[in-house]
């Protein structure tokens, strides 16, 4: 059988319409782009009835942490009571207030968090009503734990507790 | 006058590409009318910031968001409602977590509080005290993550 060698066409793409799906494709993604903020939580447990710690072989070691506000809502002092005695903290500025708060509660979960001990600690919050959320926050955040030199964050309490101001 | 019978019948040939262009431009169109869980967030919130917070690894069995204005008002599923008239709406939300498949009980909710951070934290005090009403006690203070730049 015989096959008759055919003419080589040239086949032309049509690149128009190819361009307009790109362009197409383009516009869509562009409108549909949406930067979303990573947000993160924080835990907080709060049963409404007591925990009974007198049953709990080794009751959590509680920390009762006061922040008292000023007349703008911002953050004036901050107290902590270990149930020893009651220390007022010290700063300058917000951010060093913060950072003696870290401080204390970095000393205290090292000398009584003793990993074989197993006693845990508490921090209750008894914060002023009108004390602005995000002072609330970053103290949370400076029980939570302290970031490190090398960038790694230490873990100091778990367990966080806020004391009901709900009726001031 | 001769008329030629036309033997070479050209077979047309439809052009696709306006039609796909239109479906493309419909679903643009579509997808960009849906807003997808924008029920869930109020962009008006400014949440505070934090270097701290974990990003949720994976997500609760059940939550519900309460986002949390500085007037007090919380914002849930895109309506509005004042903190003492919150009770029927999380009524709500316990009944369908109970009849949800894993049947979770009021005290497992995630309840996710997204306050604005010049929210008075009386007003986050008072909408948890609501929650603790209804036998919720799981919380989390959601904030603006600023290990992620």
């Amino acid at each position: 059988m015989k096959y008759e060698p055919t003419e080589n066409e040239d086949i032309k793409l049509n690149m128009t319409s190819m361009i307009d799906i790109v362009f197409q494709l383009l516009v869509f993604f562009i409108l549909t782009f949406k930067v979303v903020v990573q947000e993160g939580d924080y835990n907080v447990r709060m049963p409404i009835a007591a925990v009974d710690t007198e049953s709990m072989d080794e009751p959590p070691e509680l920390i009762r942490v006061m922040l008292r506000a000023g007349e703008t809502g911002a953050i004036s002092t901050i107290e902590v009571d270990d149930e020893v005695e009651v220390e007022t903290l010290a700063g300058d500025t917000t951010a060093e207030l913060y950072a003696q708060l870290n401080d204390y509660i970095d000393a205290k979960v090292s000398a009584g968090n003793d990993p074989e001990s197993g006693v845990e600690t508490e921090v209750e919050f008894d914060i002023d009503s009108n004390l602005k959320y995000r002072f609330t926050v970053q103290a949370i955040e400076a029980v939570s734990g302290k970031q490190l030199a090398d960038g790694n964050v230490k873990k100091l309490v778990e367990n966080i507790k806020l004391k009901d101001n709900s009726q001031q | 006058m001769k008329f030629k019978n036309k033997k070479d019948t050209e077979i047309l040939e439809g052009d696709l590409t306006p039609m796909i262009d239109m479906t493309f431009q419909l679903i643009a169109f579509f997808m960009l009318l849906i807003n997808f869980s924008e029920v869930d967030r109020a962009e008006e919130i400014t949440l505070p910031k934090s270097v701290l917070a974990t990003p949720p690894v994976e997500r609760p069995k059940y939550q519900v968001i309460l986002n949390l204005d500085p007037d007090g008002e919380v914002v849930f599923a895109g309506n509005g409602y004042d903190i003492s008239t919150l009770s029927p709406v999380l009524n709500q939300e316990i009944n369908n977590a109970g009849r949800s498949r894993d049947r979770v009980p009021a005290k497992d909710i995630a309840v996710i509080i997204r306050a604005h951070e010049d929210t008075p934290t009386g007003t986050v005090q008072r909408l948890i005290a609501k929650c603790q009403e209804e036998e919720m006690e799981n919380f989390k203070f959601r904030v603006k993550d600023e290990a992620y730049k």
